[in-house]
């Protein structure tokens, strides 16, 4: 902000650069760079502390992960000091081994698929549900801010309190879903206990706990198209789902574009969900790429360090290549993000 | 870096000096032989059970009464989270990490092997080593040193329901065809279910392998032996129990599940150890103490075998405070603290002079666990022990529920072995 509103502060200088091209000529780029310091200095100033957190708690942490993924890093031969003991790390660079390896692997495939799915379901069914009900409290009727303070009662409970709520919710023997349905005349339902059960289970949960964030930004975008568009629209006789594909879906189409992407991002990598609720199991079926990675650096002993690590670059990786497509199909259809 | 080494630098000239000052008259805390008082704190982390963890609590800080100097810090930490918990701490440069932690007997050799661990021997902790059960003093070990002072032995048995088998008509079953044909009667007279069997837990799977005359591992000749004969009949013999109905399984909350159901008594059998008998004993389904029978896990076509568990002592190396930890370890595992425990929690004692006390050769528990304990199978003891029972657990419960064939659980468990294990394993 402060470098932009500089520039017309200072014509002086603009004008010489305009008009002086052939005088300045032969002064060498490193005495502008220099020049640039000397004025903008308060702008770096204050940018410098960001960078220097950003690369602190971001930068460092992935180049590590970057730098372990190349290595066969695991918990026996880090360097570590335990109490006045100083242990020296033996462990060596083994190139692209540890990629080759999950690649080779049909537990990584197995897991990518499931993952997948699991990230398209829940994307899908959160925003289908977040859409409909924002639309629906955009009208005006009795009672309409007690009904979205109450939709967005799932997001001010920690996740980790609501998984664990619905975790009791689903016990087989003892949880409430079953005594409902018992007192129904309906055998007990395997909620976590079956593969298939335990995979819809999870994307349940996931939803419940994604609907206030879609509810919320949607209820936005709604609320920032002009009503006129709909009066037109009305005057020229054009049925409420006309209405709704030609004008609520293309006026909210940038802030369902960035909420898609992000909610993409964060259920590729629901962590708490999947791993409060079922461990994975039964037995790894509804195991995400996160959570595998996760047990092999925090549940197998040793703790294979190089091995999660190339997992994460994997995941990373995988992300990124999303998130390059999505923006620029968005882009071909004249979004600009 | 630098800082490192200046400490490490001032704490070896402490200890010169302690050692200096050592044959003064005990001023300092540094001397254990010379009868140099103990000083200063050590943090304990227990990682007993909520039944267990208000006797445990206790008898810790009576170790304060016998060192007025040192103060006891004692943390209960959840059983399931400690071994992370404790990784995470000691090795981040040792800040909040215990000085002692109780460590189930298989994560000993794997926090020995990253070095996390103070050997023990020739220290104050293993003083009287001749009194240990020779099985529980062998899973302290690791490569020729001692890492760990036992403090209690356990294994798995068969827990029922008395009144339950009697309305039933039927005797606790030997083997597992019994079990399956008392179940049968049990749901005939009775409505219930048979026995619970937890598919959440691995280490439910031991039984059925020791069995059928099999094990996870040769150490020996190193080699994976999990997808033999043997592991693939255990597989089958415990699916053959949950789909024949005999009986019930979950794969999330099992511990829970097992409980409320043998304390209600909506099951006649659990498989469990000596550590849940405080817990079951609180079960309406036993207002009468003596309602509790406990006989040997149930045997396989080859034999019966129930795996060796337990719960060990083992030092931090990094602590601040060694030598009033040492003697922590030697007081929580005496033979007077021993004595208490089982006394109050019908745990089995690891000290052979132990059982000869009178309140704990009259607790029936213990006679029949000492039994089984003597003929219980012991794990290897190798750093990867603990991991070995992610790869069953991916496997037991869709086994259990009939979704895999036991083949296929046996082999994809013997592929994640090989993996795991580094080095000439075959």
């Amino acid at each position: 902000m402060a470098v932009d509103t500089s520039r017309p502060l200072d014509p002086a200088a603009g004008a010489k650069g305009a008009r002086g091209r052939i005088r300045n000529a032969g002064t060498p780029p490193r005495s502008r760079i220099r020049n640039a310091l000397a004025r903008h200095w308060y702008a770096w100033a204050m940018v410098a502390p960001v960078v220097i957190v950003i690369g602190l708690i971001i930068g460092y942490p992935l180049g590590r992960g970057l730098y372990l993924s190349l290595t066969d890093a695991n918990e026996a031969n880090v360097e570590r000091t335990i109490g006045v003991n100083h242990i020296p790390a033996t462990y060596k660079n083994v190139g692209l081994d540890n990629f080759k390896a999950i690649l080779d692997d049909q537990v990584f495939w197995d897991r990518l698929g499931w993952t997948v799915t699991w990230t398209v379901c829940c994307v899908a069914l959160t925003f289908s549900i977040g859409l409909g009900l924002a639309v629906l409290l955009n009208r005006r009727f009795a009672g309409r801010t007690l009904y979205r303070s109450l939709l967005i009662l799932p997001w001010a409970v920690p996740a980790f309190v609501s998984v664990f709520a619905w975790r009791l919710l689903y016990n087989e023997k003892n949880g409430i879903l079953n005594k409902v349905l018992e007192g129904g005349g309906i055998d007990a339902v395997p909620w976590l206990n079956d593969p298939t059960m335990a995979k819809a289970s999870v994307i349940a949960v996931n939803i419940w706990l994604g609907v206030p964030f879609m509810l919320v930004a949607l209820l936005g975008g709604l609320q920032s198209i002009p009503g006129e568009l709909y009066e037109a629209a009305e005057m020229d006789g054009a049925s409420p789902w006309q209405r709704f594909r030609h004008i609520t879906l293309p006026g909210l189409r940038s802030v369902s574009s960035t909420v898609i992407l992000l909610s993409t991002i964060w259920t590729f990598n629901m962590f708490p969900v999947i791993f409060l609720l079922t461990r994975g199991g039964p037995g790894d079926a509804t195991e995400i790429l996160v959570t595998y990675a996760y047990r092999l650096s925090f549940v197998n002993s040793p703790r294979d360090f190089a091995g999660a690590s190339a997992w994460g670059v994997l995941i990373l990786l995988i992300l990124m290549l999303f998130a390059v497509v999505y923006r620029r199909s968005l882009r071909k259809q004249g979004e600009v993000w | 870096m630098r800082r490192g080494i200046a400490a490490t630098a001032l704490v070896a000239a402490m200890a010169l000096a302690a050692t200096a000052c050592g044959g003064d008259d005990g001023g300092s805390g540094g001397d254990k032989k010379s009868g140099g008082k103990l000083s200063g704190t050590v943090t304990y982390w227990d990682t007993s059970n909520e039944a267990e963890k208000g006797t445990y609590k206790e008898l810790a800080l009576g170790f304060e009464k016998k060192h007025p100097d040192v103060k006891v810090n004692y943390v209960n930490v959840p059983f399931g989270e400690a071994l992370a918990k404790f990784k995470n701490a000691a090795g981040s440069g040792g800040s909040g990490a215990p000085d002692v932690l109780r460590t189930e007997v298989a994560w000993t050799q794997d926090l020995a092997n990253i070095g996390y661990l103070a050997p023990l021997d020739g220290t104050p902790a293993l003083a009287d080593q001749s009194d240990y059960l020779p099985k529980a003093l062998a899973g302290a070990k690791f490569k020729g040193k001692t890492y760990a002072v036992p403090q209690v032995i356990d294994t798995l048995g068969l827990f029922y329901n008395k009144k339950m088998l009697k309305d039933a008509g039927v005797q606790p079953p030997k083997d597992w065809t019994e079990l399956k044909a008392a179940a049968k009667k049990i749901k005939q007279k009775t409505g219930k279910t048979g026995l619970y069997l937890r598919g959440d837990d691995a280490y439910w799977y031991l039984p059925f392998i020791y069995g059928e005359g099999g094990d996870l591992l040769d150490t020996g000749a190193k080699k994976v032996t999990i997808d033999d004969e043997p592991g693939i009949k255990a597989f089958a013999a415990a699916r053959d129990l949950v789909t024949s109905k005999a009986a019930e399984t979950d794969a999330t909350d099992g511990w829970d599940n097992m409980q409320n159901a043998i304390k209600n008594g909506d099951v006649a059998m659990t498989i469990n150890g000596p550590w849940a008998i405080e817990d079951t004993l609180a079960g309406k389904a036993f207002k009468d103490k003596s309602n509790l029978g406990v006989v040997p896990v149930p045997a396989g076509s080859k034999g019966q075998g129930a795996p060796q568990g337990g719960q060990n002592l083992t030092v931090y190396a990094g602590s601040k405070n060694l030598d009033a930890s040492y003697a922590f370890a030697q007081y929580m595992s005496s033979a007077e603290v021993q004595a208490k425990t089982t006394e109050k929690l019908s745990l089995l004692p690891t000290r052979t002079s132990v059982y000869s006390n009178k309140s704990v050769a009259a607790n029936p528990n213990v006679k029949f666990f000492k039994a089984a304990v003597d003929k219980a199978v012991e794990r290897p003891w190798i750093p990867e022990g603990n991991s070995l029972f992610q790869a069953i657990l991916v496997q037991f419960p869709n086994v259990l529920t009939g979704k895999t064939s036991p083949e296929k659980a046996a082999k994809s468990a013997g592929d994640a072995y090989r993996k795991l294990l580094k080095g000439d394993w075959k």
